[in-house]
C-alpha cells in the first residue's frame, strides 16, 4: 500500500513495478480482468443483445483499506459490488479471494468467504424483516454461524454490536420493530449486523443516499471508525464524489464509466489532480457549496450530455463521442489503464487533459493543497 | 430588496391525522423577490414542498391552510374564486414536480399531452400554434422538438423527461415558476446541465424561480436568495453569499458544515447531532433547541421571534434579540 506514498521523481515504469511488488504481497481480494456482461433479449427473432456492465476491472482489495467505487447510473460500480461479495458470478474474469478462486470454493471454505464479505444496502427499511425486532434480526446471523452460544451470550452480543455503531442506550433498541427507528438508526442496524460475523470485506452501495442530509456524516464516520478500529477493508459505492472523499480520505478511488474503470488512485491525488476527461467533467458538474466556486463553474467540459448506449459502446476510447479532447487515435485505440503521475489513468492524452485542469482551477482559484 | 413577487405571512397549515394534529408549517413568513432564483432548503419534513404548494393553492387533502396570507403580485391569493384560480394556476405559477419523470402520462404522446395542457386554458390558440410554441420551447431546453413531440414519455431518458417538464411549465407564460427537487434522480453531469437550461430561462424571459431543495450544492450554484426551514418554521432567509459566508441561525450554520465538499478541509466537517423533531410530537420553544449547542433556558420556552436587517438578512433565533445583533457573529 505504501505504493502510493512514493515520491513523484522515482520514473514512472519503476514506480509501476514497485506498486506491483508490494500490492501482491498482502491482497485480500484479487479481480483479475473481471467482465460481466448481461443478455437483453430482442424480441422473438434475433441474438440477445450483450451489455457490458463490468468490463476487463482489475483491482486489489488489501485488508483494512478504503476503496470508493464512483461513477454515474449505469457504470457498473453496483455490480462490481455485487461480484465482490459473489452475489454474481463474473462471465470472464476471476476473482480470487486469500489467493483462492471464489467460483471454486465448497463446504467450510464457501461459508467462511461469505461470511467474510459482508453486504450493506443503500434502502435500510427493505434490508430489514419488519416482522422481526431489532434483537431478532441482530442475533439470527451469530447464532446461525455459532459465534455464540446460547441466548445469553447472543443478548449480550448484540448489545455490545449497537454499542459498536452508536445506538445508546442499547437496551432500548432490542425490542423495537425496523419501522420505530429513523432511517440514520436502521443503517447503523446493518451496519452492525454486518459487522457481527466478523468480515473482511463490507461492501457498502450508497449507504447515505437515503439519509438526511445532516446525519449523513455521522453514518460516515462510523464506517470509518469500523475501517480503523476492527480492520474492516470497505468498498464504498457512490455517485457522490463529496462524501467519497470524505470516507475515503487515506483510501483510494476508482472512477467507472460505461463498466470500465476509467482513473484509480489515491483519492486525493485522484480528486486534486484528475487526468481522465471524464473525471474532470464529473468533478465540474458537482455542485460545491460555496456560491463563488459553484457560480464560477459555468461551461461542462463535454461535447455531448448524451450518455452512449452500453449494449453498443463506442469504439476506441468509451468516453470518446462526449470528450472536448478527442481525436482519431480515441475513436480507434482503446486506451488502457497507465500510470500517469502517481495514479492510473485510461486515457491517451491524460498529461495534456491533467495540465488544462490544473490551469483551469489555478483561474478559479479553488485550488486548495491537499 | 427587490420588489416582492410573493409574500407570505404567518402561514400556517396543520394537517388533522389519527395521531393529533401535524403543523407542516408553523406561522411562516417568506417573500419571493421579483426576476431572482430563491432557494427554500430544508431536509425532508421541514415543511418547503407544503409551503410551495399552498402557493399554488394545490395543498393535498386533508392539510388546510390554518391561519396567515400569501400575495402573489399584490393579490390574495386565498380569496382567488374558481375561475381566478384556474387562471392563477399554470398561468401565473407553474410547478415541476418531484420526480416530474413520472408527472407524463405514460400512454399519451408529448405533443397530445401539450396540445391538452393549452386546451384546458386557452381556446384561443390554433392547434399549429400551440405546437410551434412547444417547439420553441424544447428547442430551448436543447431537446430536440421533432423527435420528442411525437415520443411517448418511455422513449425518453430521466434528464430529457425532466426537461420536457420544464418546458411544460413555460407553456403559458407564467411569472414564477416552483421547481420542487427537480435534479434529485438525475446523475450530477445532466443536473448541472438542467441547471445551466434553467439559468438561461430564467435570464431570457426573465422568469422569477423558486427552487426548493435539500442539497446545499445546488443552492450555492444556482440561486440568489436562500432560506432556510427547519420543522416547519423559516429560520433564516437572506443573499446566497451572505448566507454561506456568514450563516446567522445556528441551524443553518451546522447544515453548511453537516456537507462534505469536493474543497474545504474534511476534518471541518461535522454532522448534527439528533435528528429532526416528529412532527407530531414537537418540543416547546425554539423546534432546533434539542440539537443547539448555544441552546440556554429562554430556547426552551419560547419560539423566537424573527428580526429583519436593513440589508434583506432575516433570522429567528433568541441569539439575535434585535437587528443590529445579526452584524455580530456568534455562530463558529
Amino acid at each position: 500500500m505504501n505504493a502510493r506514498n512514493i515520491e513523484f521523481e522515482v520514473e514512472p515504469r519503476q514506480r509501476l513495478r514497485e506498486a506491483v511488488r508490494t500490492e501482491s504481497s498482502e491482497v485480500l481480494m484479487r479481480l483479475d480482468s473481471v467482465s460481466m456482461y448481461f443478455e437483453r433479449n430482442q424480441g422473438m427473432f434475433g441474438p440477445p443483445q450483450k451489455v457490458g456492465a463490468v468490463v476487463d476491472v482489475s483491482l486489489d482489495i488489501h485488508p483494512g483499506e478504503i476503496i470508493a467505487l464512483v461513477g454515474e447510473s449505469g457504470c457498473g460500480k453496483t455490480t462490481l459490488g455485487s461480484i465482490i461479495t459473489g452475489l454474481q458470478k463474473p462471465t470472464s474474469g476471476k476473482v480470487l479471494y486469500k489467493g483462492q478462486e471464489i467460483t471454486k470454493l465448497s463446504g467450510e471454505k464457501a461459508n467462511q468467504f461469505r461470511g467474510d464479505v459482508q453486504l450493506v444496502q443503500q434502502d435500510s427499511y427493505a434490508a430489514l424483516n419488519p416482522m422481526r425486532t431489532i434483537y431478532q434480526s441482530l442475533s439470527a446471523p451469530i447464532l446461525q454461524r455459532k459465534i455464540v452460544r446460547g441466548r445469553k451470550a447472543a443478548r449480550a452480543r448484540v448489545i455490545e454490536l449497537l454499542q459498536t455503531v452508536g445506538l445508546t442506550p442499547p437496551e432500548r433498541f432490542l425490542d423495537k420493530y425496523p419501522h420505530q427507528l429513523s432511517g440514520g438508526q436502521r443503517q447503523r442496524i446493518l451496519m452492525a449486523r454486518a459487522v457481527s460475523l466478523n468480515p473482511k470485506i463490507i461492501v457498502a452501495d450508497e449507504p447515505v443516499s437515503m439519509i438526511d442530509v445532516s446525519l449523513r456524516i455521522s453514518i460516515l464516520n462510523l464506517m470509518s471508525e469500523l475501517n480503523r478500529k476492527l480492520d474492516i477493508a470497505i468498498i464504498y459505492i457512490t455517485h457522490d464524489l463529496a462524501t467519497a472523499r470524505y470516507i475515503a480520505g487515506r483510501g483510494r478511488m476508482a472512477v467507472m464509466y460505461l463498466g470500465r474503470v476509467m482513473e484509480l488512485g489515491g483519492v486525493n491525488d485522484v480528486l486534486s489532480h484528475p487526468k481522465h476527461p471524464y473525471l474532470q467533467a464529473l468533478l465540474s458538474a458537482v455542485p460545491t457549496p460555496d456560491p463563488e466556486i459553484a457560480k464560477a463553474i459555468t461551461e461542462l467540459p463535454l461535447r455531448s450530455l448524451e450518455m452512449p448506449n452500453a449494449a453498443k459502446p463506442p469504439t476506441g476510447c468509451r468516453f470518446h463521442p462526449r470528450c472536448p479532447m478527442a481525436t482519431d487515435r480515441c475513436s480507434s485505440e482503446e486506451p488502457q489503464l497507465r500510470l500517469v503521475g502517481s495514479e492510473q489513468t485510461a486515457c491517451h492524452y491524460a498529461e495534456e487533459a491533467h495540465e488544462l485542469w490544473q490551469r483551469k482551477m489555478a483561474d478559479i482559484g479553488a485550488i486548495k493543497s491537499v | 430588496m427587490m420588489e416582492p413577487l410573493v409574500e407570505v405571512r404567518g402561514l400556517t397549515i396543520e394537517f388533522p391525522m389519527r395521531a393529533g394534529l401535524l403543523r407542516a408549517v408553523n406561522e411562516a413568513d417568506f417573500v419571493i423577490p421579483k426576476g431572482q432564483i430563491t432557494a427554500l432548503v430544508g431536509e425532508s419534513g421541514s415543511g418547503k414542498s407544503t409551503m410551495a404548494s399552498a402557493i399554488m393553492r394545490a395543498i393535498s387533502v386533508p392539510g388546510r391552510v390554518a391561519g396567515g396570507s400569501i400575495t402573489f403580485d399584490g393579490r390574495d391569493v386565498m380569496s382567488l374564486g374558481k375561475k381566478e384560480l384556474q387562471a392563477y394556476k399554470w398561468e401565473q405559477v407553474s410547478m415541476v414536480f418531484q420526480a416530474a419523470q413520472n408527472a407524463l402520462n405514460p400512454v399519451a404522446r408529448i405533443k397530445d399531452q401539450i396540445i391538452e395542457t393549452f386546451r384546458a386554458h386557452s381556446k384561443s390558440y390554433t392547434e399549429k400554434q400551440m405546437v410551434d410554441k412547444a417547439r420553441n420551447l424544447l428547442d430551448y431546453v436543447r431537446l430536440d422538438p421533432d423527435r420528442v413531440l411525437n415520443s411517448f414519455p418511455h422513449g425518453l431518458s430521466g434528464g430529457m423527461k425532466q426537461r420536457v417538464m420544464i418546458a411544460f411549465s413555460l407553456l403559458l407564460d407564467p411569472q414564477l415558476v416552483i421547481l420542487d427537487e427537480p435534479t434529485t434522480a438525475l446523475d450530477v453531469i445532466t443536473q448541472a446541465y438542467i441547471f445551466d437550461i434553467l439559468k438561461k430561462i430564467h435570464k431570457d424571459m426573465n422568469i422569477t424561480m423558486l427552487l426548493l431543495t435539500h442539497d446545499i450544492g445546488v443552492v450555492a450554484k444556482a440561486a440568489d436568495r436562500v432560506g432556510v426551514m427547519y420543522a416547519g418554521n423559516v429560520v433564516e432567509a437572506g443573499d446566497v453569499y451572505d448566507m454561506f459566508k456568514r450563516p446567522k441561525h445556528p441551524y443553518t450554520a451546522k447544515l453548511m458544515k453537516a456537507v462534505p465538499s469536493l474543497y474545504e478541509d474534511v476534518s471541518e466537517r461535522k454532522g448534527i447531532p439528533g435528528s429532526p423533531p416528529d412532527l407530531l410530537n414537537m418540543p416547546p420553544g425554539c423546534p432546533f433547541h434539542p440539537r443547539c449547542e448555544y441552546a440556554h433556558a429562554k430556547c426552551k420556552e419560547q419560539n423566537p421571534i424573527k428580526v429583519y436587517t436593513p440589508a434583506g438578512h432575516e433570522v429567528a433565533c433568541h441569539l439575535y434579540p434585535n437587528p443590529e445583533s445579526v452584524a455580530e457573529v456568534r455562530t463558529s
